[in-house]
């Protein structure tokens, strides 16, 4: 028991300042990407094709990036061009699915969810975690929010164990052909009103797995999404930051 | 003659196919039985579709001599199974059955494995159809009859925050006869998204085989792309690979060990543990920024240097998170409660992981020296890993303080290696990939050996791409090692495997 105590001492307070302070986060850490218009019409067209997953586009030969399909790869064409570069910026959860295209103006935050709604989820949202045919680096980094850093109970926010216990769904994963059904049989057992959540890449549009033949490219056609949190895997400060934003606690 | 081919593996290794002798259908039996009797065991077996019929690939591993085995065959409709004489190929054949619809005859438990569509049309040994996607855990459970048997199904969806996966327990009161585990819900279909490449998307593909596993999978890959490009890649490069791996098992270590006293309601390193893990994952994000190290590893190198001041940091805070993961994690071990949690449970014997060919922790903790960093060390062949560690019991516990004592070598490991970070440049360019070859390249991930085996076609394009995570062999001794238990014994013997859903269903 002494050691126990003296353990506990020893390893200190840990829980972070967030969201009074901005978190820290390292050098080399890849958010919220800045456009620079440098390039020709050809040249945006010609980075635009390199992305794998059709991340990048040129509307009026303006380079656009969609954050629902990037990765935030640390290879991106447009960046190797100097079109683009990534912030240190981890706030990157929109409420719609078009406000994370981004061309050269200002990223649109999520916004709050409606007065009744936060009336009913404000100060107390339960959570059930779906995750259909990711690669389980977005659960991890939602089981974190759980340690004693993030400590997402203090928001009043939970995992809970049944969709029949919870306010909404929070999704992962491209949506496998083989977990489609429990996806929609899970969303059915929650009562409504409710809240649907995609968190990651494969989510919101399929990933690094878009077009597989075995999956589909998110939860987008399959479900009503409130909001969405980009990232491959999201940062937990990201998806805690889209969190608080939707309940209009930042 | 001894027909098959035997070659030397360092960290990969590339043959051409025509250097591959087509064996006899029996004559490839008897040689993997007899290897199998010896001293081999089966690393990864897997088809290609050939002229006519289909194109069998064994590979063994002789731990001991460094060296794999490679056999080759081909088979029509059918073939007598394996499995009744070597367990460890019980998967392996499933896996065939289900993608090319061959019969492995005789083989004693013929399910589906991931439940996708059939890779070639035609008739379904299961007679479902072809224009219709199977439908995921329809097969037939074995079942235990009898008064006061009761079944218990769980999944896939699951109470945490977990991946999916279908569970039948045939339970007489609290205790579990038999477990049944039923995957598939995960599978993206990673293998056929690599055939004709390495395609742009195939390496964040691989990165993403098994997120925890981010470092590993990608290693795997690198090495067996460079192996097939015959590029020899800096002593540099190999250095920080390493770095990152070992970075990855301490924090899944560290992660897992949380869980396992979590799991036992030992709250206070649990706690800790999940804090730590965090820390850990932000070591490796200082190296490439992200937490799970997407983005270091490429074919090639790395994309990522370590300067002297970043190495500097990396030692200073390592050193600061030693000393804390010592005490959260002696805490846990010294406390009898604890103990009296984890001795004795979930028991696997060393002649069942052997006879299931288990590898990683699981097969360490059971007394089976198999530790890929080993046998196949980086580099230049000087090996700076030369004490695997080695438990024998088998139970929760074992497994439990092989992570313990895995987690303060990583220490030791990653101080050594930032001491001695050799010189040179960090990504070499990639010619084309050799023409008609078989590469093969094998890593120590956190949880146990990957095995990737690539296939060029005449253009020197991937015409299969094979894939073995330490899961794909683990998951049947988590079904071993619940058999005579308390069903509510199962989340910590499961925690103490922590096997990957996605690592498994690719």
């Amino acid at each position: 028991m002494l050691n126990i105590v003296r353990e506990r001492l020893r390893q200190g307070h840990r829980t972070g300042t967030f969201p009074k302070e901005a978190p820290k986060l390292p050098e080399r850490f890849r958010g919220l990407p800045t456009i620079a218009q440098n390039l020709t019409p050809a040249e945006c067209a010609e980075v635009a094709a390199a992305c794998p997953f059709a991340a990048l586009g040129c509307s009026d030969s303006q380079l656009q990036i969609d954050l629902g399909r990037c990765l935030f790869c640390a290879d991106c064409p447009a960046a190797a061009r100097g079109a683009l570069t990534f912030s240190g910026d981890y706030r990157l959860a929109v409420r719609k699915r078009e406000d994370l295209l981004l061309e050269d103006k200002a990223h649109r935050l999520a916004d709050k969810l409606d007065k009744r709604m936060r009336k009913l989820f404000g100060r107390s949202l339960k959570l059930r975690q779906v995750s259909a045919g990711g690669c389980n680096a977005c659960e991890a980094d939602l089981n974190v929010l759980g340690t004693l850093v993030f400590d997402l109970g203090r928001f009043g926010i939970q995992f809970v164990a049944s969709p029949r216990h919870a306010d909404g769904l929070i999704v992962t994963g491209a949506v496998t052909e083989n977990m489609k059904g429990a996806l929609l049989e899970t969303y059915a057992a929650v009562p409504e009103p409710k809240l649907v959540i995609a968190s990651g890449a494969c989510a919101i549009a399929g990933g690094p797995f878009r077009d597989s033949p075995e999956a589909h490219n998110g939860i987008g056609d399959l479900l009503p999404v409130d909001l969405y949190i980009p990232g491959c895997p999201p940062h937990p400060y990201t998806a805690l930051d889209g969190l608080l934003r939707l309940l209009g606690r930042l | 003659m001894n027909p098959s081919r035997v070659i030397r593996l360092r960290h990969g290794a590339c043959v051409p196919l025509a250097e591959l002798p087509r064996l006899e259908f029996s004559s490839f039996r008897n040689t993997l039985l007899d290897e199998v009797a010896g001293e081999a065991r089966v690393v990864s077996l897997f088809g290609h579709p050939g002229g006519e019929g289909l194109d069998l690939y064994a590979v063994l591993a002789r731990d001991w001599k460094g060296e794999l085995v490679l056999l080759h065959t081909r088979v029509k409709e059918s073939f007598p199974s394996l499995t009744p004489e070597c367990p460890q190929v019980h998967l392996f054949e499933r896996e065939l059955a289900e993608q090319y619809g061959v019969r492995p005859q005789g083989h004693p438990w013929l399910k589906p494995v991931r439940f996708h569509q059939r890779w070639v049309k035609g008739a379904d040994i299961w007679g479902r159809r072809d224009d219709e996607h199977p439908i995921p855990g329809d097969m037939d459970f074995y079942r235990v009859e009898g008064e006061e048997v009761h079944e218990v199904a769980v999944g896939p969806v699951h109470a945490g925050v977990i991946e999916p996966g279908h569970f039948r327990f045939q339970c007489h009161g609290e205790e579990v006869m038999h477990l049944e585990i039923s995957l598939g819900y995960q599978h993206r279909g990673i293998e056929q998204m690599l055939r004709g490449g390495p395609h742009p998307a195939s390496i964040y593909q691989l990165e993403a085989a098994a997120g925890d596993t981010t470092i590993g999978h990608a290693t795997a890959y690198s090495q067996l792309i460079e192996s097939l490009a015959g590029v020899k890649v800096s002593l540099r490069t190999h250095a920080i690979r390493a770095i990152a791996l070992e970075l990855e098992r301490l924090a899944n270590h560290v992660g897992d060990i949380g869980a396992l006293a979590g799991d036992v309601g030992f709250l206070p390193t649990a706690s800790f543990c999940g804090r730590l893990r965090g820390d850990y994952l932000n070591l490796t994000a200082e190296l490439c920024g992200s937490r799970f190290g997407r983005g270091l590893v490429r074919p090639g190198g790395v994309q990522f240097d370590l300067d002297p001041a970043r190495a500097e940091t990396l030692t200073q805070r390592l050193k600061v998170l030693a000393a804390e993961t010592r005490g959260a994690i002696e805490l846990c071990f010294d406390s009898p409660s604890v103990l009296a949690r984890f001795e004795g449970t979930g028991r696997v014997t060393a002649d069942d992981a052997e006879a299931l060919g288990l590898v990683g922790v699981a097969a360490r903790a059971c007394g089976l020296v198999r530790d890929v960093r080993l046998h196949r060390n980086f580099g230049n062949g000087e090996t700076r890993f030369d004490t695997p560690v080695i438990e024998t019991d088998g139970d929760v516990f074992a497994r439990g303080n092989v992570r313990r004592r895995e987690i303060y070598a990583s220490h030791r490991l990653i101080d050594e290696d930032l001491k001695r970070l050799p010189a040179g440049e960090i990504r070499t360019a990639l010619p084309a990939l050799a023409p008609e070859s078989l590469g093969i390249s094998l890593c120590e991930g956190w949880r146990g050996e990957l095995v990737h085996v690539g296939i060029t076609d005449a253009q020197g394009r991937l015409a299969r791409y094979k894939i073995v995570d330490p899961s794909f062999h683990n998951w049947s001794a988590l079904a071993m090692a619940l058999r005579g238990e308390q069903i509510s014994d199962f989340p910590l013997c499961n925690k103490s495997f922590n096997l990957s859903y996605c690592g498994f269903d690719l």
